[in-house]
């Protein structure tokens, strides 16, 4: 099925001519899941782009919830969601400070301080791709008092922009610029055409804060700001009171700018402790209402489940556990570098040998056994929003075709088991980070190996020196000073552009930019290379959907990545508590359409 | 007396300021930074981070780094978290009351063990009260907190729900039910922290008060005619009692730096839990302000002890 097909058939969608679900079944036939196919249509304009149905808010009158407890195995330590290192901060921050609209669970924006999405239907949207025009919601005031306006949402760019303030959220403003047009209304303006344009202002790095509050604080002295640990916002509960590290509590908000919401009188969320006692306080004592990533193994959960109290919440987003195969010779020092891009790796520069490390991998069991609900197998390295999922990959575990595959080509078994061709032979250091299910993973990849005449040497690092930008120490998953490692790779946007930046040359980690690139498996492609760029520019939701689809395809297709499972978000929530997640935001991104069911 | 506090204190200056060397110089050979969390973010620009670590002088040598850090701390100024931008001070404050409750508890409840049972069973040593006084001990030392923290949550939580294991500091009651739930939440976590340090103290006392019970003065003072309590209380208790200081004087610290395990277990917000999460985050100010307490505090009733040697035994004398 090639894009002009695909196009063809939208336009008789449109027309009318052919009905949407003809459309979905058509499309499955091709290998599309149905929610994929609903959302080319959407994103083609031939359905209401903007979420349907996030949330189904019952309750007619604001309050009366009582109290919403919420337990977080980590703790939140500030509340400024501009300086806002991890999720539990931002999460915590989000409770109280908005963005103008957030990412639902299927990928699509959501409005909540702008009064509509835009789009180019409704002229918000310049079709040049170069601006974006955004309608605030009229009535909303800050916790204080104050009115919100459009000063705010410039002050937020100006303040996130300056270098001085040290803003986490800082590289989503550094490109653009922002006009105020009147008093509800604020026009983000691109250098060049930009397809991605919910970025700035849009979920956990777009939250507006005030500016008659931050206004003395937008320089070097910004994290002197009192109100950083007295959030004033425009959120449905108000700031109460916060110990860092500990606990954070909230009221509820009268002059909340939607009907009816929020439900609940209070909330709390509780940090500290670990995983497993926080999914047995929901799930076993009902002790709170809600627990936060619950990586805990599926066998427990199950287990506390059977209580009947709580059930298990799984979302899907789109990060992923997966195996890199490292292109470069992890073990030849040239220019003071290992696994430098002027080397290649002496058995994975073969096609035969990656394909066949591919074949060993036995996804279905790692799933299985080790992951259950919290690790669907995938084949796709970009697996959501399901409108670039490809429908071309496949995985497949067989250790005999792996076998035929390593001597077809030449890869002959030595005296010790152990397959060799010219003096190199296939014994690999393969490393990640501490982690039970993880060392139960490379074990199993091990097995299969051996029986393929593979020697693999497992090496695993703490994860505080695994995933630190440590410059002087060799066992970050940066310098990949290994010939294969494995990790999660997170997936924050419903957008795939920064996430398929991974595998761009101009990104590859080295020792010029302190490792700090982010291709890290060193893989270099120009045609992938052309498919990012014109990605980069394309306006058309279709044709960009299909770049991205390609670009998985070529780094899957060349098994220099191989994906195991995806990692959905995992929680847990009273039977009665009916909670909005998103994959694709924080978790109390919207915290005010949360209610008991009674 | 006065010119050997003197000493000793003057003995203590050299010591924290070796403390405060290694501990600074561990710290920042760790691997890690308090930014790792960025470096992983793709959205995050590495200027952003390299911002950071520069306004709070992260990239200046070590040396540097120290001297700024002792001098700041001369002028009583502890610096401020990295990651939450509160004075250190302040953020020990907060913890310090619930520490100060529950692990001071613990060691009441430890004290109010060790001392009776100790003392009677080695007063009547291999009787039945000895053979179970002893057996329990050994119980109870050889369990580490972490087990029988989940035990008791498993008991007293899953299956009898009684107990609340998840610690509050917002407790919404008032008046006396405030008290009630207050000592719900907090009896187990005194409990298993005091029965660990009460099993290990029985033992002690047992053992400092049989090496005394067998002495010529007890014997003497029998034959005098003394009733047994008086005996066992100023002429046994009051000698057995040096060696039990000294264990007693040294746990003290503990009840400020908190219990780690045990804290993390049931939530307990104490300076425990919040030197581990700064040590996970690699919040050096926060580690350094809480070591380095800790250490003037173990200093500070090692002293104490000496003291209490020479009003427990006059013998002992300063010079």
């Amino acid at each position: 099925m090639t894009e002009d097909d695909l196009r063809q058939m939208i336009g008789r969608v449109k027309r009318g001519h052919l009905s949407r679900r003809g459309f979905v079944r058509r499309l499955a036939a091709f290998g599309f899941t149905a929610p994929m196919a609903t959302q080319l249509l959407a994103i083609a304009g031939a359905a209401p782009a903007a979420a349907q149905g996030t949330s189904s808010y019952r309750p007619t009158r604001r309050g009366g919830g009582g109290q919403l407890k919420i337990l977080y195995w980590q703790a939140a330590t500030l509340l400024n969601p501009q300086f806002a290192v991890g999720t539990t901060n931002q999460d915590a921050s989000r409770t109280f400070y908005e963005p103008l609209a957030g990412w639902a669970a299927d990928g699509t924006l959501h409005p909540i301080l702008a009064a509509e999405i835009p789009s180019v239907e409704n002229g918000s949207l310049a079709e040049d791709g170069r601006s974006v025009t955004w309608k605030l919601k009229r009535g909303v005031k800050w916790h204080d008092g104050q009115d919100f306006s459009a000063d705010d949402v410039v002050f937020t760019w100006e303040y996130n922009r300056n270098p001085a303030v040290a803003a986490v959220s800082s590289g989503s403003y550094r490109d653009i610029n922002v006009v105020k047009v009147d008093d509800h209304t604020v026009r983000v303006e691109f250098e060049k055409p930009t397809p991605f344009w919910a970025d700035a202002f849009v979920a956990s790095r777009g939250t507006i804060i005030p500016r008659h509050l931050f206004r003395d604080y937008a320089g070097a002295n910004s994290r002197d700001a009192p109100t950083n640990l007295r959030p004033v916002g425009t959120g449905p509960y108000r700031f109460v009171s916060f110990a860092p590290g500990d606990l954070l509590r909230g009221e509820l908000n009268p002059n909340y700018h939607m009907d009816n919401r929020p439900y609940f009188d209070s909330f709390e969320i509780k940090g500290g402790g670990d995983a497993v006692s926080a999914a047995r306080a929901v799930l076993q004592t009902g002790d709170f209402d809600y627990a936060w990533n619950l990586q805990v193994e599926d066998e427990i959960l199950k287990r506390l489940e059977a209580a009947n109290r709580g059930r298990v919440n799984i979302v899907e987003g789109g990060n992923i556990e997966f195996i890199q195969l490292n292109v470069t010779n992890p073990h030849e020092e040239v220019d003071g570098e290992r696994s430098s891009i002027k080397t290649t790796h002496p058995a994975f520069s073969d096609p035969a040998v990656r394909q066949a490390m591919a074949l060993l991998v036995d996804k279905n069991s790692i799933q299985q056994f080790i992951y259950g609900r919290g690790g669907p197998a995938t084949a796709n390295f970009l697996n959501n929003p399901p409108r670039f999922r490809s429908p071309n990959m496949r995985s497949e575990f067989s250790i005999q075709k792996a076998n035929e595959l390593l001597d077809g080509a030449g890869w002959m078994r030595g005296r010790d088991g152990i397959r060799a061709k010219n003096n190199v032979r296939l014994r690999f250091v393969f490393q990640t980070s501490v982690n039970a299910p993880r060392q139960r993973t490379q074990a199993i990849i091990k097995q299969a190996a051996q029986r393929a005449g593979i020697d693999l040497e497992l090496k695993s690092v703490t994860s505080s020196v695994f995933f630190s930008s440590d410059v002087a120490n060799p066992d970050t998953y940066t310098k990949f000073y290994a010939d294969m490692q494995m990790y999660t790779t997170t997936m924050t946007q419903a957008d795939p552009q920064l996430f398929m930046n991974q595998y761009v040359s101009w990104e590859v980690a080295n020792r010029q930019n302190s490792w700090q690139g982010r291709n890290i498996v060193r893989w270099r492609n120009d045609e992938y290379d052309a498919a990012y760029r014109e990605a980069e520019a394309e306006l058309d939701p279709v044709k960009r959907a299909a770049l991205f689809i390609r670009m998985n395809d070529l780094i899957c297709g060349s098994n220099h990545v191989i994906p195991l499972i995806s990692r959905p978000l995992v929680s847990a929530s009273l039977n009665n508590l009916r909670p909005v997640l998103s994959a694709w935001d924080n978790t109390t991104w919207l915290l005010g359409d949360w209610f008991r069911e009674t | 007396m006065t010119q050997y506090l003197i000493r000793r204190l003057l003995i203590a200056i050299p010591s924290l300021l070796g403390i405060s060397v290694v501990l600074f110089t561990v710290l920042a050979l760790a691997p890690g930074d308090p930014f790792e969390e960025l470096a992983t973010n793709p959205a995050i620009p590495p200027e952003v981070r390299a911002n950071l670590r520069a306004s709070l002088g992260l990239d200046d040598p070590i040396w540097q780094r120290y001297f700024n850090w002792l001098f700041a701390m001369l002028r009583g100024e502890w610096g401020y978290s990295f990651v939450s931008r509160i004075d250190v001070d302040q953020l020990i404050l907060q913890r310090l009351p619930v520490t100060l409750v529950v692990i001071g508890a613990s060691q009441i409840v430890a004290l109010a063990i060790a001392l009776p049972v100790g003392v009677y069973a080695a007063t009547r040593p291999y009787s039945i009260f000895d053979q179970i006084a002893n057996t329990l001990a050994f119980i109870g030392f050889s369990l580490p907190t972490f087990f029988t923290g989940l035990l008791f949550i498993l008991f007293f939580s899953v299956y009898l729900e009684w107990l609340p294991f998840v610690y509050r500091t917002d407790l919404s009651e008032t008046g006396w039910r405030w008290w009630w739930e207050q000592l719900r939440q907090s009896i187990m976590p005194v409990m298993v922290l005091g029965l660990f340090q009460g099993a290990a103290w029985t033992r002690f006392v047992r053992s400092a008060v049989l090496d005394v019970i067998r002495l010529d003065h007890v014997t003497t003072a029998r034959a005098k005619g003394l009733p047994e309590s008086r005996i066992t209380l100023r002429h046994v208790v009051r000698n057995a009692l040096i060696p039990v200081v000294t264990l007693v004087a040294l746990q003290m610290p503990i009840v400020f730096g908190g219990a780690i395990v045990t804290e993390q277990i049931f939530r307990v917000p104490g300076i425990g839990s919040l030197l581990i999460s700064a040590i996970l985050s690699n919040d050096t100010p926060v580690i350094m302000a809480v070591t380095f307490v800790f250490a003037c505090l173990v200093i500070f009733f090692n002293l104490l002890a000496d003291i209490l040697y020479g009003w427990l035994d006059p013998r002992i004398s300063y010079r």
